[in-house]
This record gives C-alpha cells, sequence and structure tokens, in this order.
C-alpha cells in the first residue's frame, strides 16, 4: 500500500505535523524557552547545573580571532567533537577520533588537516551549519566513546536515543543508528536507522530506515530485533528531568550512552520529529491524551518516569488499547 | 490559545465582512465580479531622437488631440534628466521636456494608450486657421483656373475637394497643376487650394496603427469641415471612407517636434496592441466615478503597482495550501510567491528555464566559492554580484541572437535568486542533491501553482477591484492554520502505519 488511510491513521492515533504543531508544540511549548534548547551551549551549561550529565566542554570559540589559537586549545586532547551551537540536524558536526601527524583523523578516516580545521571552525562561526544563518559559535566537546553493548549497531557515530518527554513524562523512545547513507550522523532525514524502544523496557519494537520497516543494519547487517539498551531507567529520568529544566512540555531529548560516564544528555530539541511513530510502530496521540488526562503531575522525574514504564508498554496486536483498559502494570521494568 | 468559539465567530466575522462589502459595491456602483470582455489597447510609443549641442535644451512634442474614435487611456512621458510639463498651445496640447545642460545623443519617449471608443468625439467646432490668402504670381493665376474650372461641378466642399482630386490625378497631368505642383507639395497644394475656394480645410498628419510596427512615421493627410464634422482626404487618391486605424496625430500646428538646443532631431512611432479587460481600462480613465476611499483614486503608476501587490495574498495562500494540506517542501518559506511573482513578468516557460538557468549556473560558481574560504555575508554579496554579472550576459546574448524573452529575466529579485542559490548550496553539501532537487522542485511546483492562480484574468480582477475580498481570504488562512489533520504527504510518509 502506497498512502495511508488517513482515517486508519487517525484511529491508530499517529500524531500529523500539524497538529504536533498546533496542539502541542503550540500547546506546551513556551516560545520563551526556545532560545535554550536552540543554543547546545546553553542548554549544556544549564542542564549541567541541575545535575543532568554531558559530554565534558573541552573549549568554546566565540571570535574568528580565536581560531587562530584553536592549535594550542587542541593541544591536550586526541579525541574530540567540534560542533555548533545553534546548528540543526547534525549539521557541521566534526568528529576527531585521532592525531595524525599531519592532521585529524575524522572519524570516517579522513585526514583534516589544521588549516581544514581552521576553515571548518570559521564556517560555523559565520553561521553555515545555523538555523536561519545566524552567526555562531563553536563548541570543542569530549568524544563520546560508545557503550559495549551496541557493538556493531552503528555505522561510524555513536548511536544516540531520542525521547519524546511530554510534560516531564517519556511517551516514546527510539534509538538512532547511524548508516553510511546518513555519512555517520544519527539524522533519520538522511537515512539513520531509527529503533522504536519499549518505554517500559528499552527493548526494540522495530527498525526503519527511511520512513520504511528493515530488520538488519543496512551496513554491518546487525540484527535489530534483539536490542535492549542498558541502564534504562536512568536515561528516561535524565530525559525527565530535562522538563523542569527547560520548561518545555513538548520536547526530544538526545541522549548517548559513554562506556565510562553512562548516559549522557546530547541536546534537546523543541520540535522533535515524527518518525519515532513509524519506528515504534505506534501513535503519540494516545500517549501523549493520557498525560493530558492526569490530574496531578508528580515534581519527581522518578515518578514520571515510573508512571510512564508502566502505561507506556508495546503490545504487538493490542496496540493501544492497554493504555485505556487498565491502569495495572502490564509489565516489568529493567533497570 | 484562543477558544474555538471566538476564533471561528472572528473567522465567520471576517468571511462575512468581506463577502458582504464586496456585494454591497457590486451592487452599489455596478463593479462586476467578472474582467468582462477583452478591448484592444493600441500601445503608442513616440521616440524622440535629436544630439543636443550641450546648452539648455527644449523639446516640444505635438501631442494627439481628442478625436472621434479613440480615447486616450494612459500617458507617459519618459526622459531622465528632464523636467517635464503640459502645455496648450494653439488648440493642441504639446509635451514640453526641458534640461539646462544636455550635450550628445538624446532619446526622449511619450508613451500613449489608446482604446477605439466609438462614443469618443472631437471638438464641436472646426478650427482652420487660412494657411495662404494670396498665392505669388504665376501661381495665383494657375490656382484660380484650376479652382474655377472644378467649382461648377461640385455641389458642395467635399464635392469639390473630390473634384480637385480627380482633376490633379488626371493624366496626362493639367498643365496648371504641373507648374504649381513644382512649387507645392501635394497635401499642401490641396489644402491651399481649398482655402482659397473657401472651403474650411486644414493639413494634418495622422498615424497608421497596425501591430507590431517599429520606427514608423506621421502621414499627411488633408481634412475639410463640413456638417459639423471633418472629413479626411487623401491628396493622392480621394476621400478617406475607413479611419478607424488612423490616430490623428497633428491637426493645428505645423510643427510636429520642435527641438531647441539640438540638431538631427526626429520623432518615430512604433505601435503595438495588446489585450485587457475593458473594465480596467474604463476604471483607469474615469478615477473620478469611483468612490473616494479605494484603489482607484491613486495614480495610474501606483494603480498598477498595487495590481501586483494585491495578488500577493493570493500567492501566499497557495503557499500555505501546498505546506498545510499537502505538505510540499519548499527552499524558503514565501520565495516561490516572489518566483511566481516574477514569472507573471516574464511568462511561464521563459521564467521558468532562466531561473533553472541562473540557479544552474550560480551554484555552478558557489561550489567554487565554497573552496574560497569566505565568511557568509561576503559569500551572499558576492553571489548576488555573479547572479547579476549572470543575468546581463544571459539578457545580452539573448538580445543578439533576438530572443527577447531573456530580457525578462531581470524580473527576477537578484537577492531572492542569491539567497536561493546559497541555500541550495548549503543543502547540496550537507543533504546530498536529492535533497536540492527536492526542495527544488517543490518551490517550482508551488511558484508555478501560485502563478497559474495569480495569472488568472478573473484572479487579477477580484483582487485588485475587490480588495475586500482580502478578507475572506484572510479568514480562509487563518482556518487553514488552525488545521490539524494529516497532510497529504503524511499520508505516504506514515503508510506502513496505515496498515492493522
Amino acid at each position: 500500500m502506497m498512502w495511508a488511510n488517513p482515517f486508519r491513521l487517525r484511529r491508530r492515533g499517529v500524531l500529523g505535523m500539524n497538529r504536533r504543531n498546533i496542539d502541542y508544540i503550540g500547546r506546551y511549548n513556551d516560545r520563551r524557552y526556545y532560545p535554550l534548547v536552540d543554543n547546545k551551549l546553553e542548554t549544556k551549561l544549564v542542564v549541567r547545573n541541575a545535575g543532568v550529565t554531558v559530554p565534558e566542554l573541552l573549549g568554546v570559540v566565540r571570535t574568528q580571532h580565536e581560531i587562530e589559537f584553536i592549535d594550542v586549545v587542541l593541544e591536550p586532547f586526541r579525541q574530540f567533537v567540534i560542533k555548533p551551537a545553534q546548528g540543526s540536524g547534525g549539521r557541521g558536526i566534526l568528529v576527531i577520533t585521532g592525531r595524525e601527524d599531519d592532521g585529524f583523523r575524522k572519524s570516517n578516516g579522513d585526514v583534516w588537516s589544521l588549516r581544514r580545521v581552521k576553515r571548518h571552525l570559521s564556517n560555523i562561526l559565520s553561521g553555515l551549519h545555523s538555523l536561519g544563518g545566524r552567526t555562531d559559535v563553536a563548541i570543542i566537546e569530549d568524544l563520546v566513546i560508545s557503550d559495549d553493548t551496541f557493538g556493531d549497531l552503528s555505522h561510524e557515530g555513536v548511536p544516540d536515543i531520542r525521547l519524546i518527554v511530554f510534560r516531564g513524562y517519556p511517551v516514546m523512545g527510539m534509538l538512532r543508528l547511524a548508516t553510511k547513507a546518513s555519512d555517520g550522523k544519527a539524522n533519520l532525514h538522511q537515512g539513520a536507522v531509527g529503533v522504536g524502544l519499549d518505554i517500559s523496557t528499552g527493548r526494540n519494537v522495530s527498525a526503519v530506515q527511511f520512513d520504511r520497516p528493515i530488520t538488519h543494519h543496512p551496513d554491518t547487517g546487525a540484527r535489530l530485533d534483539q536490542i535492549a539498551v542498558p541502564h534504562w531507567r536512568e536515561l528516561l529520568t535524565l530525559a525527565s528531568l530535562c522538563y523542569d529544566v527547560t520548561h518545555l512540555g513538548y520536547l526530544g531529548a538526545d541522549l548517548v550512552l559513554d562506556r565510562r560516564r553512562g548516559p549522557l544528555l546530547l541536546e534537546l530539541n523543541a520540535r522533535p520529529g515524527l518518525t519515532i511513530q513509524i519506528a515504534n510502530h505506534e501513535g503519540l496521540v494516545p500517549r501523549l491524551s493520557r498525560i493530558e488526562l492526569l490530574e496531578e503531575h508528580s515534581r519527581d522525574p522518578g515518578v514520571r518516569v515510573e508512571f510512564a514504564m508502566q502505561h507506556f508498554v508495546h503490545h504487538p496486536y493490542r496496540g493501544q488499547q492497554s493504555l485505556w483498559e487498565s491502569d495495572t502494570p502490564a509489565q516489568g521494568s529493567t533497570g | 490559545m484562543t477558544e474555538r468559539g471566538p476564533f471561528l465567530f472572528l473567522v465567520a466575522l471576517l468571511a462575512t465582512v468581506g463577502a458582504v462589502t464586496a456585494v454591497f459595491r457590486n451592487q452599489e456602483y455596478g463593479l462586476p465580479f467578472l474582467p468582462g470582455a477583452q478591448t484592444t489597447v493600441w500601445q503608442v510609443d513616440a521616440k524622440i531622437e535629436f544630439r543636443a549641442t550641450g546648452g539648455p535644451t527644449q523639446v516640444i512634442l505635438t501631442l494627439p488631440p481628442d478625436q472621434q474614435g479613440y480615447r486616450v487611456v494612459n500617458e507617459i512621458p519618459v526622459g531622465a534628466g528632464y523636467g517635464f510639463s503640459f502645455e496648450e498651445s494653439g488648440g493642441q496640447r504639446r509635451a514640453h521636456w526641458s534640461k539646462r545642460n544636455a550635450s550628445g545623443d538624446q532619446t526622449l519617449y511619450y508613451k500613449l494608450e489608446l482604446v477605439a471608443d466609438d462614443s469618443a468625439k472631437g471638438p464641436d467646432s472646426g478650427t482652420w486657421s487660412r494657411t495662404l490668402n494670396r498665392w505669388d504670381e504665376p501661381y495665383q493665376t494657375a490656382a484660380q483656373e484650376l479652382i474655377d474650372s472644378v467649382v461648377p461641378l461640385s455641389a458642395d466642399g467635399l464635392t469639390l475637394a473630390q473634384q480637385l482630386i480627380q482633376v490633379m490625378s488626371t493624366v496626362p497631368v493639367n498643365s496648371n497643376v504641373s507648374l504649381l505642383l513644382d512649387r507645392f507639395a501635394l497635401p499642401t497644394l490641396f489644402a491651399n487650394l481649398l482655402a482659397s475656394a473657401d472651403i474650411p480645410a486644414r493639413s494634418v498628419q495622422v498615424l497608421l496603427l497596425e501591430d507590431g510596427r517599429r520606427r514608423q512615421s506621421l502621414i499627411e493627410r488633408v481634412q475639410v469641415w463640413q456638417d459639423g464634422e471633418w472629413h479626411l482626404f487623401d491628396p493622392g487618391s480621394g476621400p478617406v471612407a475607413d479611419t478607424s486605424d488612423l490616430l490623428l496625430w497633428q491637426t493645428e500646428n505645423p510643427v510636429v517636434l520642435e527641438v531647441i538646443g539640438g540638431t538631427q532631431s526626429r520623432v518615430t512611432y512604433s505601435i503595438i496592441s495588446q489585450t485587457r479587460s475593458a473594465f480596467s481600462l474604463t476604471r483607469a480613465a474615469e478615477p473620478g466615478e469611483a468612490p473616494a476611499l479605494s484603489l482607484y483614486s491613486l495614480p495610474i503608476e501606483e494603480q498598477s503597482t498595487f495590481k501586483l501587490i494585491m495578488l500577493l495574498p493570493v500567492g501566499a495562500l497557495v503557499v500555505v495550501f501546498m505546506r498545510i494540506m499537502v505538505g510540499v517542501e519548499t527552499s524558503g518559506t514565501f520565495m516561490p510567491v516572489l518566483i511566481a511573482l516574477a514569472f507573471l513578468q516574464t511568462e511561464l516557460v521563459p521564467g521558468v528555464l532562466s531561473f533553472l538557468l541562473v540557479v544552474a549556473i550560480g551554484l555552478l560558481i558557489r561550489s567554487y566559492l565554497s573552496r574560497l574560504n569566505l565568511l557568509l555575508v561576503a559569500r551572499i554579496a558576492t553571489l548576488v554580484t555573479v547572479v547579476i554579472g549572470i543575468i546581463s550576459v544571459f539578457s545580452i546574448l539573448s538580445y543578439r541572437f533576438g530572443f527577447a524573452g531573456g530580457l525578462t529575466i531581470t524580473f527576477f529579485p537578484m537577492i531572492i535568486l542569491a539567497w536561493t542559490i546559497e541555500r541550495m548550496s548549503i543543502l547540496w553539501e550537507e543533504e546530498g542533491p536529492r535533497e536540492v532537487l527536492v526542495q527544488g522542485s517543490g518551490s517550482l511546483i508551488v511558484a508555478t501553482l501560485a502563478f497559474l492562480l495569480m495569472d488568472l484574468p478573473t484572479v487579477r480582477h477580484l483582487a485588485f477591484n475587490f480588495p475586500e475580498l482580502h478578507l475572506c481570504l484572510l479568514a480562509l488562512i487563518l482556518l487553514l492554520g488552525r488545521y490539524t489533520g494529516y497532510r497529504l504527504s503524511e499520508l505516504r510518509r506514515f503508510a506502513t502505519m496505515g496498515r492493522v
């Protein structure tokens, strides 16, 4: 079938772009909080104070002049990531995994000279990768080393976990795996693989690439039906905590699992995409409505996560019915 | 977040006010809802060329008088750096350009738009001046003999004129006629002979209206006054029965063009015909009739600007619809409307072609620029300059090869083109050529749709003559802005979810 029946989509509670913009982003995201999440540097500094773990900040380049001395700044580090503070969709992110005699080795094996890196920094500052071409600052942060669990799940790049947090409750999750097509970026638009995750367990539900279901990673061939994300409750709690910091009711939180430091928050998104529904083979609307129906909201992220893990259970065939039939915990949770 | 009730009330209010006002104006002022019949408009450009001698310069061009059969709907004098005024002299309007200091080759234009109008009338009384009362000998005798020979054969002025022409064109040529023709040009002689016979007559100059003619000159004719109107004669052949394609240009003043402070002056005429809505012309011609607070009260030039401006909301509606209901991705939200606006000037096919060409060449050059390691602002500025370069070369080449469509490319907003190229180029680098194709074709599709809608005569007519309908448009846009259903593209995107 090439086209979906809109009435069936509606019955399944699939959230469309227009409804997302009006009923959720428009209603629950106050615009004045946008600048915080649109700027990764600010996000980083603010959530860090609230106790959210983030990749270590190694340096910030704010002016073209500072680029001249970047080699001094980078001197102590062998592995690092340079990214624009206001970049979107993984644009302008430069991942350096090591040093060679004649420069820096990128994650895909290419070697970039110092001059090339400087040019990249200059582009970032002049706003090449930023929303609306605004002038920007470049962040240099520690490279995240992927957790061993993910092994060969990703082609280059670290798999990241996207969680939709609605009014502080994690409602849906997805693991994003970079592919050759996505050029090492975890951006679904560019061809990264999305694996839907069961909120109650952190286990895979189904996987998609380019909005179509798949079973194996297109490049590494790894099976996508045996995934269980470790530190799941911790990840959910971290994402849930971001709501209290940002005051954004409809939030996308991008997290990674670092081998040494565990769950880290990469960035936040005030307009998270909708493909997560395809990866989960489930619509967002019933879960969002379930949260909207709550009469009392807990201020404690732990309580909210517990609620979410009890209620947002994936049942391949029962689908959303479980939400409404009973309030009893459907399945245990794993840590 | 406004509640549903007040929102719907606002929408209904806007739509009702718009619709009611439109209907009211339709009933009260008789503004038709449809553009109605199309009329042919003649565009006449009088081009004045001369070489200024380097001092105060004055140029006076005699303008066509009010006349039967044609009505002037618009006139625009063009002369960069010249002062301009209309003046009246000897019963005819004249255009007067002046400049303190002019040197070198000068070109001035007087652009005139006319429509055929049977109700148009010339002046009620015939005025004419006797150009010559007395002839020198031997012409006096010859002329008198000639007149005496035709008077008995005629009943009135018209028949006398007819007889005169017959005599003058008879072969072998009458000796009196050949004597007179040695001294006078045929039209002058004819007018003078009629004057000597006390027939009210004058020599005039007319312009033959024929579509697509360039570098035309005025033709000399003679008018004879009888029964309260002027009758046109061709001194070489006889009365001109069909004057429908003749524009009377000069009647009173003997000189059509006067240039003071210049040499080698001449005036040539080019003529084209266009089809336009008859209604728009009536309005343009009679702004006094329209209600005070309306677009008609603006000068003609501003009106034509507003004709474009009032179309913008229509294009915006198309963009909103395509984005919210269909889900077409475009590069730059409202860029397609600006492109559509440019298409209105260039026509669709040349517009699309030249747009693609400029963007393609721009992308090539931009790929080189990306190697130069420039700051963003400088890169865009470079691109603007390059785009202007491309457009100049393109225009010159297409003009050289006689392809007039190429010239219209200048209607594209340069900055928009430069930004488009920049955005496309970044898109190419970061998301690959596929995304460039998707967004580029999305923009073109939306622009084309907007153009097709904005180009409809009815839409143009309504947008300009019923500005209040924009309230209805606004209501529609507001409604679309609250549409929470799926986009057409999402039905594809979520195709797998549609299955059970």
